[in-house]
This record gives structure tokens, C-alpha cells and sequence, in this order.
């Protein structure tokens, strides 16, 4: 090899050798800014709202023109609503989830079903609202109400919890299948017994993931359920007025004539985003102990 | 796992145990109420199955029929091409939120989806290993974050921010909108890439590594084209995210309805203009069939899209 094409190779390698270098550096830096940058406006919300917390504002009923308002009704209202919609969605989740992996045949209709399932997921949670108000203000006349606040929520969580039990049941190994039919388990006994207790840790997850995004969801609240609370705290009725905190939140942001709105906000935003992360956390965090230990 | 399947079997086994038992008097008994159970159990699953279908066309039937009726007293062309929403006077253009919708998606798919690419890449290939089992969570965790707190991170931090940048008083606008839907998005459409980059088979690196590329050829010529689906399956769930997206939206983007012709002009989208307007007209008004033709829009949208994911995964299993 003559002195000259070795030393255009090595400048060659020179050249890709620091754009090499350049790259990781970009890559690294965008990584990290990026990450911390989020990270650490979540942390600024709580840091701005949690040390002001206390347990009047907490429990307190919400006041549109004198300052110390709180948000009790609305914090009771998200986890009615939420809890609701839950009651709602996870068996007719569950179940439909179910027959799409054990049941269903492999055929154009049912791959069908998939599409529409998969449509539906992708659904805006505005369009829930609209929906939610034909039928229940419209229909039924029943107005702005927790009820129709909470089945519309199921009706938005309800596709996203039919592909988390499908996809999760899908994953259980055939062996534990067979082995149970091997038994003489009939094919209830089998799910019942052997496929959900395997794939609960997925299901679970999916759970959170839909809690989580029910407890946030405001849009699907303000059409449905409405901007004001019954005004009292611990009102179960089905069919009083369900403004949530997140609801709350926007509106007190950018609606509310309220003196103080900015402190309620910061205070609010606080509360949210804590009671998500400890809805993420708390049902997590035993799961992933237990796929650590059984490892 | 483990015991999962042992204490699963031992039900199972108990169960058979019984039968043995109970065999002379009542086996017949049992299996037919079994049977029963078993039966009664498929069909309260098909019934759920084919509820989560009813769900979305009757959806599909009431958004499309009350939006039709819109065309009743507005003609087609008017509502699509003209600018003039002024529902008060009768006149009933759509054309500033839909294009509104259209431009703010792209201007958030223009920020996020490489900034997001990036961060895949970092945490797939280049980060140590505690560091991306530590932001894999993480990341999880704030896909899960309210959008309505990034409406209000946006209002209270960056619009402020924007002013102080431009020198007026006009903070929010598309730009203010853009950059809090990419805040909004960027851990979905990383988190999904991530996992596409990381499916790239380890022998496809390999072979790039021992015709002697650097890591950066690797990356760029053979892991990102292998992942290719993956990262615009992401994009495609990011875009629909930022096509539905309302309540951050609502919260920065001025809610005028007037064409942006800068960055820092409120404007309005479909998302922010049903939420803001649909609680003040009575149902059967024209004006509230016009909000239901634009939430029908939305969804033959995100609906469009789902179609475009189907139809990448059929070409990424051909391939």
C-alpha cells in the first residue's frame, strides 16, 4: 500500500472518527437536557405547591370571590368519578380483552373487531365529550352529572384495557396452558386460575396506566359533568354536578375571578400530579418487587 | 413466575381432586354446570367484545349525523373554505380551526419527533446501563402526567417566558402551543422508538461494526432504517396524541378565531374551540351541529391514522 492512500485513510478515519465523537456528545447532551428539563418542571410544580398543602385547603369547599377557597369536593369528585368508571370499564375491558385472546377465531371479522378496538383507542378524549353529551344531556335529560362524567370516562378507557388484557394474556407461556388443560382444568378453570394469575402483573400496569390517565382527564369532564360541584362535601349522588380537579384546575387557571387563583392553581397542579405519580408508583412498585424476587 | 405456576396448579390439581371425590353422586351435576359456567363465561365475552365495537359506531353514527345536519343551512364549501366564524351572524367557516389543527401538528411533529429520535437513541444504544434502567420508568411515568398540567406549566411558565423573548404582551399563539404539545408528546414517541430500537437484532450492529463503521455510521445507517416502522408507528401515535390534545391546547393558544399568520398569533384549533364554545348553545342549534361536524372531523382523523399504523405493521411483517 503506497504512503499516499494511507494517508487519505487516515484522514478519513480522522474525520469520522470526530464526527463520531461529535455525535455521542449531541446525543448525550439532548438526552439529558430533554429528560431533565421535564423532570424538573414536575418537580417545580411540586415544589411550588406541596410545602403550601395544608389540610383546610385539602378539605375545604371551593369559593368564587373570596380568597382561601380549597378543593374537597372536587378531589372527592375525581376519585368518585374515577373509581366509577372503573367499576365500569375493567370487567367490560377485561372480558373483551379475554375473548379476543382465548376465544376469538382467526378470522376477517374478528380482525375486524382488532381495527375497531384499535380505532377506538385512538380516539380524541374530546370526542368522548361530545358523545357523552348526546346521550346524557341530550337522550336522557339527565343534564351535567357525576354519572354521565364517569361512563363516558369508562367509555374512553374501555379500549385501552381490552388491548392490555389481550396483549398480556397473549404472553403467558403455552406451556402453563396446556399443562392446565393437561389436568383436566376446563377452559374457564384454566383463565380463571392460570392465565389471569400470570398475566395479572400486565393487567395491573394497564390499570394504573388507565387510572392515571381517568384521574388527569379533564375535557371528557368539562363536556360531561360539568365546571361547578354540588358545593358540599361527600355528596354521592350520581346525579349532582362532578367538576374534578383537573377540571378545577383549568378553571380556576384561566376562568375563576378568585383573588388568590394563582396560589389555588400552584396548589392544585401540586395535588394532581402527586396523586398520579402515587397512583403509578403505589400499584407498581409492589409488581415490579415481585418480578424481582421471582427472578 | 415460579410460584405463580406452582400455587396455580395446586388449584387446578385440588379441583381435580375434588371431581375423584365427588364422583359417584354428582359428576354429571358438575360437569353440566361446568359446561355452564364455561358457556355462559364465552358469551359475557363476546357480548363485551362486540360492546366495545357498538361503541364506536355509535359514535360514529351520532357525530356524523348531528354534524350532517350543519349542511342543512350552511353549505359545504362555505364551512370548509371560509374563514368567517362568526357564529352570531349565521356564518359558519371552519377553515381557521382545521388548518389551525393541521399546522400546530406539524409544527409539534417538527420539534418533537427529532429531539425525540434523539433521546431513543440515547437511552437504547448509548447509555450506561443503571442510567436507562432508571429513565425507562421514568419516562413511563411521565407519559402518564395530566395534559392539563402542561396547559398549566405552559400558561404560567412559558407564555410569560415568550413575552419577555418577543417584547410584547402576545405570549401565547401556535409557538406557545407547539412547544407545550411536544413537552406533552416527546415521552410517548421516545419511549415507543426506544423500544423499536432496541428490537434491532444485535447481529445487524455486529456486521455494521466489522466492516468497520463508527458507532455514529451504525446508528444512523443500519439501526435507524432497521427501526424504521417502529419510530414512525411512534410519530403516527404522538400525531394523533396532538391532534386530540385539547386542554393544553385550550390553555395557551389564545382561543381567537382568526388564521395565524405568526407564530405569536392566537388562533384557535378544532379541539379548543369545541370545548370552549359547546357548553354556551343549545343543542339543536346550527351552531352546535357546526361543533359536532368539527369533533366528526377529528375523529375520520385520528381514525385515518389508525389505518396508516395497520398498514405499516402488514408492510413491516411483509418485509
Amino acid at each position: 500500500m503506497s504512503a499516499e492512500s494511507k494517508s487519505a485513510f487516515a484522514s478519513r478515519k480522522g474525520w469520522s472518527h470526530k464526527r463520531n465523537q461529535l455525535f455521542t456528545m449531541i446525543v448525550w447532551a439532548v438526552g439529558i437536557c430533554t429528560i431533565l428539563f421535564i423532570c424538573g418542571l414536575l418537580f417545580l410544580i411540586l415544589q411550588k405547591g406541596l410545602p403550601k398543602l395544608s389540610l383546610d385547603f385539602l378539605y375545604g369547599l371551593p369559593s368564587e370571590i373570596d380568597p382561601g377557597g380549597g378543593i374537597g369536593p372536587t378531589l372527592f369528585n375525581s376519585f368518585y368519578v374515577l373509581i366509577i368508571s372503573l367499576l365500569i370499564s375493567i370487567p367490560l375491558g377485561m372480558s373483551a380483552g379475554i375473548y379476543l385472546a382465548e376465544f376469538a377465531p382467526d378470522n376477517t371479522f374478528i380482525g375486524f373487531v382488532r381495527i375497531c378496538v384499535e380505532g377506538l383507542a385512538s380516539v380524541p378524549s374530546i370526542i368522548f365529550g361530545l358523545f357523552g353529551i348526546a346521550i346524557f344531556v341530550e337522550v336522557f335529560q339527565v343534564g351535567l352529572t357525576i354519572l354521565g362524567g364517569a361512563v363516558s370516562l369508562a367509555f374512553l378507557n374501555l379500549p385501552v384495557l381490552t388491548r392490555v388484557t389481550e396483549e398480556a394474556i397473549r404472553a403467558v407461556p403455552s406451556e402453563m396452558k396446556n399443562a392446565s388443560f393437561a389436568l383436566g382444568g376446563t377452559h374457564l378453570q384454566t383463565i380463571r386460575r392460570v392465565l389471569i394469575p400470570v398475566a395479572l402483573n400486565g393487567i395491573i400496569t394497564g390499570i394504573c396506566l388507565v387510572a392515571g390517565r381517568a384521574f388527569g382527564e379533564s375535557a371528557v369532564i368539562i363536556l360531561t359533568a360539568g365546571v361547578s360541584t354540588s358545593g358540599e362535601m361527600w355528596d354521592f349522588s350520581l346525579f349532582s354536578p362532578g367538576a374534578t380537579l383537573a377540571v378545577h384546575l383549568w378553571y380556576v387557571q384561566s376562568e375563576a375571578i378568585v383573588p388568590d387563583a394563582a396560589e389555588i392553581a400552584d396548589k392544585a397542579a401540586a395535588v394532581l400530579v402527586f396523586v398520579v405519580l402515587l397512583i403509578n408508583v403505589l400499584f407498581r412498585l409492589p409488581l415490579l418487587l415481585h418480578v424481582r424476587r421471582t427472578r | 413466575m415460579l410460584d405463580v405456576k406452582a400455587s396455580s396448579g395446586g388449584g387446578v390439581a385440588g379441583e381435580l381432586g375434588r371431581s375423584l371425590h365427588t364422583r359417584s353422586g354428582r359428576s354429571f351435576d358438575r360437569r353440566t354446570r361446568l359446561s355452564f359456567y364455561n358457556r355462559t363465561f364465552k358469551v359475557i365475552c363476546i357480548a363485551s367484545a362486540i360492546f366495545v365495537c357498538l361503541i364506536l359506531f355509535s359514535i360514529l353514527f351520532l357525530m356524523g349525523r348531528t354534524g350532517m345536519l350543519t349542511f342543512n343551512e350552511v353549505s359545504v364549501a362555505e364551512f370548509f373554505f371560509s374563514t368567517e366564524w362568526v357564529p352570531e351572524n349565521e356564518q359558519y367557516g371552519a377553515l381557521v380551526f382545521i388548518s389551525g389543527t393541521f399546522v400546530l401538528t406539524a409544527l409539534t411533529m417538527l420539534i418533537s419527533v427529532p429531539i425525540s429520535v434523539l433521546v431513543a437513541v440515547f437511552l437504547a444504544e448509548m447509555s450506561p446501563r443503571w442510567l436507562r434502567t432508571l429513565l425507562r420508568p421514568v419516562l413511563d411515568l411521565l407519559v402518564g402526567i395530566p395534559s392539563v398540567v402542561y396547559g398549566f406549566l405552559g400558561m404560567t411558565i412559558l407564555i410569560p417566558v415568550l413575552r419577555d423573548i418577543t417584547g410584547t404582551n402576545i405570549g401565547d399563539g401556535l409557538l406557545a402551543a407547539a412547544i407545550v404539545l411536544t413537552i406533552m408528546v416527546l415521552p410517548t414517541i421516545s419511549r415507543i422508538s426506544d423500544d423499536a430500537i432496541t428490537a434491532v437484532p444485535k447481529k445487524y450492529r455486529d456486521a455494521s461494526y466489522a466492516l468497520g463503521a463508527s458507532r455514529f455510521q451504525t446508528i444512523v445507517k443500519v439501526v435507524l432504517p432497521a427501526a424504521r416502522s417502529g419510530i414512525m408507528y411512534a410519530g403516527i401515535l404522538g400525531m394523533a396524541r396532538a391532534i386530540g390534545e385539547t386542554m393544553a391546547v385550550v390553555m395557551v393558544i389564545g382561543n381567537t378565531p382568526q388564521l395565524a399568520s405568526a407564530l405569536f398569533q392566537p388562533t384557535a384549533v378544532l379541539t379548543s374551540n369545541i370545548v370552549m364554545q359547546i357548553a354556551n348553545v343549545p343543542f339543536d342549534s346550527t351552531w352546535n351541529y357546526a361543533l359536532y361536524m368539527m369533533g366528526f372531523l377529528l375523529l375520520l382523523i385520528s381514525l385515518l391514522m389508525i389505518v396508516a399504523i395497520r398498514m405499516l405493521q402488514r408492510k413491516g411483517a411483509v418485509s
